[in-house]
Order: structure tokens, then C-alpha cells, then sequence
């Protein structure tokens, strides 16, 4: 039996196509996703993200705790509501789950995590906090429900349906967070997202949730389902956990050695195995030339330098061809053409530094 | 689920058209395409390719996954629709104005054998 968020019957009286994603049942589409995919680029698009998991922690420590249990350094984060992106690893250095973490206040932080990886996410937290700052709690709040308003439109048509946020989120700097007490509880409004445009993800009360869509809908934010939500984060070249990374895999593998912070003194979890093995492979970004077919996961990849394989693939509609992720050896350059197996045929492709896309326009 | 009553049909979703020369039109049902999703890629069969029945003679792919399409009858192909190549949302659109070849049937008798709106209304009902 899928689990359902709080937005499950509105989705299927939208007439979503829906799927079981990672054991939740979640719109795949409400029609055309690549329809979608544009309305986000051009306009306002939302996505019912209330399968991925708001961790608080909080109390005495808090800080200190997660400078040790993150690869990203908190230390950067001096002033309150400012976010980072980073990885939660394990000693090894494989990757556990990615994340997002906003510092609301010296004793009280608020992470959120991927839907398929949140237990084992709080099971882990919780055995570090055992070992290393039993003063600080972990608080799972699957009572919160989340959705992401995306676009170009996005934060003008969310204050025009939820009035109250607008004042206390008019100067919300981008990768910042504040909560905005209101009546039925209140919200949390992160200036985030996993689209590569600019937007709100809202934090709300489970019971909210459907009063919220409902008044951004009526504000003309398009439903949208998972099909568009992929699309845009590869165009956007954000990893997909699962696919382009995962326990196996080093993030110095996987294009995320920007959010490890190796620079200061400070011990976390993973950084001895980091420091003692320089990578020997690279995540890159591919376009394919001509047509020919799509790029997609698991796809042999062969360069000069060596085979490798494709993580992520699908079409990229601000492009009108397909994109790709994928692994290949350290010394590929960008620029480099390789040739990937697609069905019964090698099909040329060009080595890109993601992003593909950027404020709506072609990097490519 | 649109399923026109003029046409012959198969199990693996493709719609036949008997033309007045003699030859075939042939398409993907508007439950493929509703299946499928957004197409964003086409490959037809060569025009002169010899296909059996059944035979795999080309690919629809859309955004989520790739999927043949099969010849309903033995045949030559005779044509190919280029407007749907190059515009592959057109399948979305209408599966039924948006054919995808044409073959010459090696046996017209063949077509008799096809499903005809309503035995496919029940299989994909069914399903």
C-alpha cells in the first residue's frame, strides 16, 4: 500500500497519471509534462514535494553536531535563515542522501531530506547524536507537507495567494528560509529549489497544504508532476540521489565536490576517506548531437579515455534534444566527444559542464 | 478512449488504414499515445524494407521510455510520414492524423485477420 501526501486526491482530480515513487503514490504528470517543463521556465509551475522529510535539530550543540555529521561546514552559515546543499556521508565517503540545511537559530536548525532515504536518514543522524552530542534532539515532522513554487512568476503569484507571506519574504535573499507565523499554524518559506529557477519551496502544516494549492492555483501556479520536476533539475545539472550518486560513490564522483568543505580543520564524517582517495572518475554533463534517440540511465558511455556510463538521461525540452549525466574517467575534457549506446546504436554526444540551462536560456 | 470504427487495430497498439489503392496507412492508437506520453522521437522503417507480420520495424520514444512499433501485416514499406519526425508531438496530438508509414501488403486477405474497434475497445479496456 503507496503512502499518500496530503495532496493525493487533488492530484487525481486533476487527472494526474500517477506512479509509486520510491513506495509514495505521486503525480507523474497532469497532462503533458513537457507542457509543464515550459510553464515552469516561462511562468509559475508547483510540484507536491511532501514525500521528502523536514528533519529539525535542535537544542544545545546543534551546530557542533552538524559540523561533524556534514560534508558542507555550517560554520558558513552566520546569519539566521541562511541554507546550504550538501552530503550526508558515511565514513567510507559513499554518499547517504543530499540535502538542504537552514540555520534558524543557534539551538534549532532544519534540514530536509529525500523522501526514499528519510529513515534511514534520521536512523543515522540518530546514532551519531547518540555518540557525539546527546543534548541536541531530532525531530522528524512528517505533520509538515511541502510545496514547491517555481519560476519566473513564482514568488509574485505566491504572495498574491497567500498574502501574509509577503511582507516577511519580500527581501528573502535566494538560498535563505524564514518562518512566517500566521493563524492555522505557520510557514516556513525557503527561497529554494530543485529547478534551476528562481521560486519559494512553502512549508506548511499537513492540514494546510490543500487551502495552500488551492490559493496558488487560483493564482495561476500550474500543477506539475515529477516527469517535469526531473526534466528541469537535469537541465538545471542538479544530481538526482539514488541515480547520480549514492552509497557507492565518492561526491568527489559525483560533480559535488563544490559542497564539501576539505579547506578547514574540522573533522566530519567521511573526510578521512575523501582526503585518502583522489578520484579517479568525474560526473559530466552530455548533449547529444543529431537525433537518434534519448540519453538515458545506465547507458555505456566510450571515450578516448576510457568507457564510463550514463547516470541521469531524458529529453531536454528548453533544448529540444536530449541531455545526460554521467560517470566517465577523470580525464575526459569538456568539449570531448563520445559516443554512447542507445537501443542498438552509438550515438554521438558532447561532453558539457552542466549547468545546460540557466534563467530559462540555452548555456549550450 | 478514442478508437475509430473504420480501422483495423492490433495488440500491440497499432491502427491500420485500408486505402482505396490497394495499400496501408499505419499509426499508434490514441492509447499508446496516452500511454507513452510526450513523444519527442520517431525512427520509420525505410521505404522498400520487406517486413513480415509482426516484425519490429521502427521505434516511438518519449520522454519516459522507448517503445517498437510492429508491422500488422507482411508487406513493403511504401512510405514514411516525415512531418511526424520532425515533430513527434504531433502523435499527442492526434495518433490518428499522424500516421507513421505506409506498406504495400504482401496478402490483402491479411487484414481480415486484425482487430477490429470494438475487440480492441475490450483489450485495452481490459488491461
Amino acid at each position: 500500500m503507496p503512502k499518500t501526501t496530503p495532496l493525493n486526491a487533488v492530484h487525481r482530480a486533476l487527472g494526474a497519471r500517477m506512479v509509486d515513487f520510491g513506495g509514495w503514490d505521486m503525480p507523474v504528470s497532469y497532462g503533458s509534462q513537457i507542457d509543464e517543463h515550459h510553464a515552469v521556465r516561462r511562468d509559475a509551475g508547483m510540484f507536491d514535494v511532501s514525500h521528502m522529510r523536514v528533519v529539525d535539530v535542535c537544542g544545545d550543540g546543534a551546530r557542533a553536531f552538524l559540523r561533524y555529521a556534514l560534508a558542507n561546514n555550517v560554520d558558513k552559515l552566520k546569519t539566521p535563515g541562511k541554507a546550504l546543499y550538501g552530503c550526508l556521508l558515511n565514513p567510507d565517503g559513499g554518499v547517504r542522501d543530499d540535502l538542504i540545511v537552514y540555520f534558524l537559530r543557534e539551538d534549532f536548525f532544519r534540514l530536509v531530506v529525500n523522501a526514499a532515504t528519510a529513515d534511514d536518514d534520521v536512523a543515522w543522524l540518530a546514532r551519531l547524536r547518540a555518540a557525539h552530542a546527546p543534548a541536541v534532539t531530532l525531530v522528524p515532522r512528517p505533520d509538515l507537507a511541502i510545496i514547491a513554487v517555481q519560476g519566473p512568476s513564482a514568488r509574485a503569484k505566491a504572495w498574491q495567494a497567500l498574502p501574509a507571506i509577503a511582507a516577511p519574504t519580500a527581501a528573502l535573499a535566494p538560498f535563505n528560509g524564514v518562518v512566517v507565523p500566521d493563524d492555522g499554524g505557520e510557514i516556513f518559506v525557503a527561497r529554494t529549489g530543485y529547478t534551476g529557477e528562481d521560486g519559494f519551496e512553502l512549508v506548511v502544516p499537513a492540514t494546510r497544504a490543500v487551502a495552500v494549492w488551492q490559493a496558488l492555483a487560483a493564482a495561476g501556479v500550474r500543477p506539475c508532476g515529477l516527469g517535469a520536476r526531473d526534466t528541469l533539475r537535469l537541465e538545471a545539472g542538479m544530481n538526482l540521489y539514488g541515480q547520480d550518486m549514492d552509497e557507492a560513490v565518492s561526491p568527489l564522483e559525483s560533480a559535488l565536490a563544490w559542497t564539501v568543505d576539505l579547506a578547514s580543520p574540522r573533522d566530519f564524517v567521511g573526510k578521512d576517506a575523501l582526503v585518502a582517495s583522489p578520484p579517479t572518475r568525474q560526473l559530466v554533463g552530455l548533449l547529444l548531437e543529431g537525433a537518434g534517440g534519448v540519453l538515458r540511465a545506465h547507458q555505456k558511455v566510450h571515450t578516448v579515455e576510457g568507457d564510463g556510463e550514463v547516470t541521469s538521461g531524458s529529453y531536454s525540452p528548453t533544448l529540444a534534444t536530449s541531455i545526460a549525466l554521467a560517470r566517465v574517467p577523470a580525464a575526459v575534457r569538456a568539449g570531448a566527444l563520445v559516443h554512447v549506446d542507445v537501443r542498438d546504436k552509438r550515438l554521438a554526444a558532447r561532453v558539457i559542464k552542466p549547468p545546460f540551462v540557466r534563467n530559462g536560456k540555452p548555456l549550450v | 478512449m478514442n478508437v475509430p470504427p473504420d480501422l483495423k487495430y492490433t495488440d500491440s497498439h497499432e491502427w491500420v488504414r485500408a486505402e482505396a489503392d490497394g495499400t496501408v496507412t499505419i499509426g499508434i492508437t490514441d492509447h499508446a499515445q496516452a500511454q507513452l506520453g510526450d513523444l519527442v522521437f520517431v525512427e520509420l522503417p525505410v521505404v522498400g524494407r520487406t517486413l513480415a507480420a509482426g516484425e519490429a520495424c521502427g521505434v516511438v520514444e518519449s520522454v519516459k521510455a522507448a517503445s517498437d512499433v510492429y508491422a500488422p501485416i507482411a508487406g513493403e514499406v511504401t512510405g514514411g510520414n516525415d512531418a511526424v519526425v520532425g515533430a513527434p508531438e504531433q502523435v499527442n496530438a492526434d495518433a490518428y492524423a499522424s500516421w507513421l508509414w505506409k506498406m504495400k501488403p504482401a496478402d490483402a486477405a491479411a487484414l481480415a485477420g486484425l482487430m477490429d474497434a470494438a475487440a480492441y475497445t475490450k483489450t485495452i479496456a481490459d488491461a
